[in-house]
């Protein structure tokens, strides 16, 4: 039997179990609920959990190994001269043999060895297939005649539901702590293997980043530089722009939004305002490149400026429009959030309306309205799509924002996009510049939680 | 009867001193006792108050007089609070309320044109019920309504009002050499009577008290209500409380509301000792409340 037809059959036993045990349980109150511990859906769950859970996790560990205990009994069944072969070539057969097992022969005649050793693995794997069926089906009857016998007045079946209910959420609350660990760990190895051909402080003081490596010792144009300084600063130079046009314009409309705009107004333009962070970043990219970019060049002209067709500005102004509606809907929190007993008081003592916003109301959203906006940094420096498209992939170490300037997060991308060696620096870079990326939004994050705690209980 | 009717109508409207009568309305009841006085600071006549569709008060007529504590008792819901905050227009804030009828103070309809509700708010202070210091410190809470309203032209000034404010709202003692330390830092009988510096700070005529005692413990109560006999002296008080004693205690005359409507009114000795309506009755020997 396949194990997505057992895992059917597990669901169906267990339902049958959740009506037997309930049965039972009803049965076993002689006519009163109130004799029973728990409610009889508790009993049924009880038996049910009993009945699904040890056979479902006999088979889930029975899918992880499986596969390497036939491979082995097949890799030790395969003639003298394979066995001995190196790892790599070893794991090629391997691979082959898969492919005849999954029914993928090619226009190749097949040696024999390898068409017989696929028969044998895929012979042993009927029979593993065969085995797992029995074990299963044995095992969640046992374990369903064994919750089932414990169901009885005293016993706690609502403890027992509630322990493995709690186990799930524990294991629900940790599982995304324990991916992200996952990934760091992956970007992390990478990057060591990156700063063991290019030293640490090359990386980070060096004011070039040219990561062309030479294939052939005679090849111009590729020094291999890899410096990130211009690559932090065009960031940073994006991100500020990005930041100086969202804040002004996001607090204003949160400031309207929360204490100026009637309910109606509010029901209507606050859900509009959201809408622009549903846009797909792809689209602000052709708006970036497509009509800001040209406008600003336009106007420099006639400024007697030279801009750059693909400028630090239009990405940044673009990147601005687009967390708008964070900033805006972090600080509309923030600000509702304040209870409404501090507005009264200042209105008590004779304040306007808008003596009551500066002087009380937004220093008492201070703290969340500053996490909003460094959590809207973290969103600008991890933005990608607007700067390929609109602030170009050329890293130069400028202020200047009607230049063309690059990302971080950009040459990222430029760096794992086509055919590539994995063990070369030029790729290994792209996660040494990943691991920097984590670390810049993890210190704002981490500084943005300690604002906020620092000053959360300034206020009921 | 319907001339003696409009006899009192127009004793109503032309704001004449009175003594003993019987208010009529639309509504058709009449508020038991003295709701008008010689001299008001404050008189409301057909005040109607309305949340929405739901109305939350019923033709209020009631005068307030200089300084003196007028307690409003009564059971939950019963308007009071809304009656309170009618009187410095704090109820404009809270969108689809409206106020009816006229709001007097110091002969000057508090709801015309005319009158700004922000200096109206600055001559009639408040203190909520629950303490609300803002989240700066004890010095700045205190200034800032003389700030708001240029009332000290240098630092000298403001720190004068600050501890004269501070002193009067017994408080001074206990936080002298800490007056930089953050407001919310104070303990809840503390921090209502910051509120209290900070709403005379500003010199207002009128104080609304809107249950100040309510989140305090028995010791706290007893220095706020020492300082209410105490600001008496200088301020016109409306306190409103569901303690009867607290009522009793402080208070020279008490207004009762019940569902939206004031029953009754009089001397604060008269009321406990003999009321005159049958709901007043009920509610002060305690058969329901």
């Amino acid at each position: 039997m396949q194990p997505d037809t057992l895992i059917w059959i597990l669901l169906a036993l267990s339902a049958l179990a959740f009506y037997l045990g309930r049965n039972r349980a009803i049965q076993a109150s002689s006519g009163h609920i109130r004799n029973l511990h728990s409610l009889p859906t508790y009993y049924g769950y009880f038996v049910a959990l009993w009945c699904g859970l040890p056979a479902l996790v006999i088979l889930c560990l029975w899918l992880l190994f499986d596969d390497k205990l036939i491979l082995q009994m097949v890799i030790s069944q395969l003639p003298e001269s394979w066995r001995n072969l190196p790892e790599d070539q070893l794991s090629l057969i391997i691979n082959q043999i898969h492919n005849l097992v999954a029914g993928e022969t090619g226009r190749q005649e097949v040696d024999p060895a390898l068409q017989r050793a696929a028969d044998h693995y895929r012979q042993l794997k009927a029979i593993g297939y065969q085995a797992l069926t029995v074990l299963v089906l044995v095992i969640a009857t046992a374990s369903l005649t064994y919750g089932y016998r414990h169901v009885s007045p005293q016993m706690r079946a609502r403890n027992s539901v509630e322990k493995v209910v709690r186990f799930t959420l524990i294991l629900s609350s940790t599982l995304a702590i324990f991916v992200t660990i996952g990934i760091v760990l992956s970007v992390l190895f990478e990057a060591v293997r990156f700063f063991s051909k290019i030293p640490v402080t090359e990386f980070l003081f060096g004011l070039k980043w040219s990561p062309q490596m030479a294939i052939r010792a005679d090849q111009v144009g590729a020094s291999g530089a890899f410096g990130f300084i211009p690559l932090l600063t065009g960031t940073l130079l994006i991100s500020a722009i990005a930041m100086a046009v969202a804040t002004p314009i996001g607090l204003l409309a949160a400031i309207y939004l929360s204490e100026y705009a009637k309910s109606r107004t509010r029901s209507i333009v606050k859900p509009l305002l959201e809408v622009l962070a549903g846009v797909p970043t792809v689209v602000y990219g052709f708006f970036a490149a497509l009509v800001v970019a040209p406008l600003l060049r336009d106007f420099g002209i006639e400024l007697g400026l030279k801009v750059s067709a693909e400028s630090a500005l239009a990405a940044g102004l673009v990147m601005g429009v687009m967390i708008i509606p964070f900033v805006s809907s972090l600080t509309d929190d923030a600000l509702t959030a304040v209870p409404r007993s501090l507005r009264e008081g200042a209105y008590g003592l004779g304040a306007t309306q808008a003596e009551t916003i500066t002087g009380v109301v937004l220093p008492a959203a201070l703290p969340g309205i500053v996490s909003g906006l460094l959590l809207a940094v973290s969103r600008a420096i991890g933005e990608t799509m607007i700067v390929v498209m609109a602030a170009g992939m050329t890293a130069k170490l400028t202020l200047n924002p009607l230049e063309s300037v690059t990302t971080i997060t950009v040459q990222i991308v430029a760096l794992l996009v086509g055919d590539q060696e994995f063990d070369s620096p030029k790729t290994l870079a792209a996660f040494a510049l990943g691991l920097t990326l984590f670390l810049i939004t993890l210190a704002l994050n981490l500084v943005a939680l300690h604002v906020v705690r620092k000053f959360r209980e300034q206020y009921e | 009867m319907s001339t003696i009717m409009n006899t009192v109508e127009e004793f109503v409207e032309t704001m004449e001193p009175q003594g003993k009568s019987v208010a009529d309305s639309e509504q058709g009841y009449h508020t038991v006792g003295e709701f008008s006085i010689a001299e008001p600071r404050i008189s409301c006549r057909h005040v109607n108050v309305f949340y929405g569709e739901k109305q939350a008060l019923f033709d209020i007529n009631l005068d307030i007089g200089q300084r003196q504590v007028i307690a409003l008792i009564g059971p939950s819901g019963c308007g009071k609070s809304t009656f309170l905050r009618c009187l410095n227009r704090m109820n404009d804030i809270i969108e689809g309320c409206r106020v009816e009828g006229k709001i007097q103070l110091d002969n000057q309809d508090i709801y015309s044109k005319d009158m700004d509700p922000v200096i109206l708010r600055a001559r009639v202070g408040m203190v909520f019920q629950k303490p609300n210091p803002f989240p700066k410190s004890i010095y700045d809470n205190v200034a800032y309504g003389p700030r708001i309203h240029g009332l000290a032209s240098n630092r000298t000034e403001l720190d004068e009002i600050v501890e004269t404010s501070l002193k009067r709202a017994g408080l001074w003692k206990e936080v002298r050499d800490r007056l930089d330390h953050p407001a919310t830092g104070l303990s809840g009988g503390q921090q209502q009577r910051l509120c209290i510096a900070r709403a005379i700070a500003v010199e207002p005529e009128v104080v609304l008290m809107d249950e100040p005692c309510s989140a305090l413990d028995p010791i706290a109560t007893a220095t706020i209500e020492q300082l209410i006999d105490e600001l008496r002296e200088r301020y016109t008080i409306v306190i409103v409380t569901h303690s009867m004693q607290q009522a009793a205690r402080v208070s020279q005359r008490t207004a009762y509301f019940h569902l939206g409507k004031l029953i009754e009114v009089g001397q604060t000795s008269r009321i406990f000792t003999n009321p005159r309506h049958p709901l007043t009755e009920d509610y002060i020997t305690g058969r329901f409340g």
